[in-house]
């Protein structure tokens, strides 16, 4: 897994709400069996037509917006257990979601293949879906370790939860794997006692 | 002795080790595995070198992604063909028992474990699938994991897991005729919204699902994701064990009785706190349909749909091309889906059954009744129902998810509207533009038979 410490990116305003994951990859995409290439199929039926031809009114269309930040309307990523909503929101090259609500899985899932999901406050998140409409250039600036993001320029800050454990894992690029193999043994006792 | 719930008291038998201000460890007894989700697990776990700890704990099945017509000849897609050979591949080469495409135990996986008798109480069990959660209903802590879970467990037969917070959902009282327990879940939801339980594990409590069959236990406890809880759970009792009893891979003779013994104290304490809790009259609840494009926007078929100046919810109803204000019946309606884990056990066909006996599906109508394993499906032929529903015009499918999220060819055309007795109204769920209308099998059934939305309530003795 990719470290991560800290990110200073312009964003993309995705204001909608419950943004589910049949919205982030839909099913007929879901066949491959690696993980590589889903970020082609991101948001695939808003950012294109039935017909194939691109929707310039979605945002991920609209070249005023990029960078690596998502920032989405509240209860995002509920619905299916795909991590392939996951691998599809990092391999078109965001970096981390902002909302002000995520479905336990989905942040689950971002989690283990180190994309931040940052969950901040609806005022916040409201304020900061109109920043950035109104002038799309603006950077934020995310910063791990201090839990913290903020539009510099504007002066607004905010700080965010994190559980311990996994911003350890983020900040070393670790994963659980190697953490659960190094409770073998412990595992194999707990078996035991358990039969 | 602190008073425990059921959820506390499962959790903390599986409570390997802690991290100090982290999650847990917990151990999973089972793991179901299939097409979609588990591919990239097995490739992990093949580049580091990493063996599968206990294979004897996995069961797979082919499901998501598998045709549900002529399912003895070979896929005819070459990217589903793939994945399917993949899971076979995988499965052998790990030692993994896989009931594959055609194999008299086939089906969907929240619908074949729990009639194989896999699915037992006090258990814990993790599948890459969010319905997980229908496995709560025996009194087992059962949820939806992502692939790198998956891996987790293959590597480690444990998650680390911070535990949710307990949630409990009563409804206490009498049912009205033709409320099914779709409709129940349904109401719940529609009251409490689709992220009320994120961060909670939910038990339903009550003479409503005490009283309820395992087939109704099931169909409640799957959609609890539709409500953003992880898992939902509804206590073992006598009509548990009664289902549990002869299954394929149930204890047997005295172990059974010890295994009751032990299923028998799980049960909630008395007086045991929980984080939220919600109660409902039973009385208030009606036949359901939904009208949006989350499970949560839904009404009381009898219902029109409600005023709501959001934005999103605006965005919805544009979607389904519905109206605020506007009532249901009436609509006409040219699909209808019988199947899905929500709904694709014995009693949700006979439900449709009984209804459909003597009367002819409406020319409009395109209907796919798609049973939920292939041991339902020989069940709907030995008890006659296939005649029934031939006999009225409809058409029985092999097994599968099928049209529920619309993986295989069962894709509802742009446009149309598809009366369905799954678990997910997403825009595209079931086909790119289609528009999905939540309902349970009986609302399904009449719809189909009318070719159009009727109020169930007037039909019924």
């Amino acid at each position: 897994m990719e470290k991560f410490t800290t990110l200073k990116s312009r964003a993309i305003p995705l204001n909608i709400e419950n943004v589910d994951t049949d919205q982030i990859i839909p099913a007929r995409f879901l066949k491959a069996t690696d993980r590589k290439g889903f970020g082609d199929n991101v948001f695939r039926d808003w950012r294109y037509h039935k017909d194939g031809t691109i929707n310039t009114d979605f945002v991920l269309n609209d070249t005023n917006y990029s960078g690596s930040i998502l920032v989405a309307g509240d209860n995002f990523g509920c619905g299916s257990s795909r991590e392939h909503a996951a691998w599809a929101i990092t391999d078109y090259g965001f970096k981390v979601v902002v909302s002000s609500f995520f479905a336990d899985i989905f942040k689950g899932n971002a989690l283990n293949n180190g994309l931040l999901p940052i969950q901040v406050s609806a005022s916040f998140l409201s304020d900061l879906l109109a920043q950035i409409e109104s002038n799309p250039q603006i950077e934020l600036t995310v910063n791990l370790e201090d839990q913290t993001i903020s539009v510099e320029e504007l002066g607004v800050s905010e700080t965010f939860e994190i559980d311990v454990y996994k911003k350890t894992c983020l900040i070393n690029g670790y994963d659980d794997i190697d953490y659960l193999l190094s409770k073998k043994a412990e595992i194999e006792a707990f078996e035991k006692q358990s039969v | 002795m602190s008073k425990k719930t059921l959820f506390d008291k499962v959790w903390d038998a599986h409570v390997v080790d802690a991290i100090k201000d982290g999650p847990q460890i917990l151990y999973i007894d089972k793991h179901l595995i299939h097409e979609v989700t588990s591919p990239q697990a097995f490739n992990e776990l093949e580049a580091r070198g990493i063996p599968v700890f206990r294979p004897n704990q996995i069961l797979a099945t082919a499901d998501h992604n598998t045709p549900t017509l002529n399912q003895d000849q070979p896929v005819k897609d070459d990217l589903s063909r793939q994945q399917l050979e993949q899971l076979s591949i995988n499965c052998k080469k790990n030692n993994i028992t896989l009931y594959e495409l055609g194999h008299q135990y086939n089906g969907i996986v929240h619908v074949m474990a729990p009639e194989l008798g896999v699915t037992q109480p006090g258990m814990t069990m993790v599948c890459g699938d969010s319905h997980t959660s229908t496995h709560g209903a025996f009194g087992t802590i059962a949820f939806g994991i992502g692939t790198s879970q998956v891996a987790q467990v293959f590597a480690s037969q444990c998650l680390l897991l911070t535990k949710p917070k307990s949630l409990r959902v009563s409804v206490n009282g009498k049912l009205k005729n033709g409320v099914l327990p779709k409709d129940v879940i349904l109401y719940i939801i529609s009251k409490l919204g689709t992220n009320s339980g994120t961060g909670y594990f939910c038990e339903y409590a009550g003479n409503v699902f005490s009283e309820m069959s395992m087939e109704g236990r099931m169909t409640v406890c799957n959609m609890s994701i539709e409500m953003g809880a992880r898992g939902g759970m509804i206590a073992p009792d006598q009509t548990t064990y009664d289902y549990i009893k002869g299954r394929k891979f149930a204890p047997k003779g005295a172990d059974f009785d010890k295994k009751v013994a032990y299923w028998e104290t799980l049960a909630t304490d008395e007086g045991a706190k929980f984080d939220m809790e919600y109660s409902f009259n039973a009385e208030d609840i009606e036949p359901m349909i939904t009208y949006g494009t989350n499970p949560g926007m839904g009404i009381k078929i009898s219902e029109t749909i409600p005023l709501d100046e959001n934005p999103s919810f605006k965005k919805s109803l544009a979607y389904m091309n519905f109206e605020a204000g506007e009532s249901l019946i009436n609509k006409p309606i040219n699909f209808v889906f019988i199947g899905s884990c929500t709904n694709s056990r014995i009693e949700d066909f006979r439900v449709a059954a009984h209804f459909i006996k003597g009367k002819k599906k409406a020319d409009n109508v395109t209907a796919w009744l798609v049973p939920g394993s292939k041991q339902v499906e020989a069940q709907i032929i030995e008890e006659g129902l296939k005649t029934v529903f031939e006999d009225a015009g409809f058409e029985l499918r092999q097994p599968g998810c099928s049209a529920c999220l619309a993986m295989n060819d069962d894709k509802i055309p742009q446009g149309e509207y598809c009366v369905s007795t799954s678990n997910r109204n997403f825009e595209g769920r079931q086909g790119q533009g289609s528009r999905t209308i939540l309902a349970s099998p009986l609302v399904a059934a009449a719809t189909a038979v009318e070719g159009k939305i009727i109020d169930i309530t007037k039909h019924l003795n």
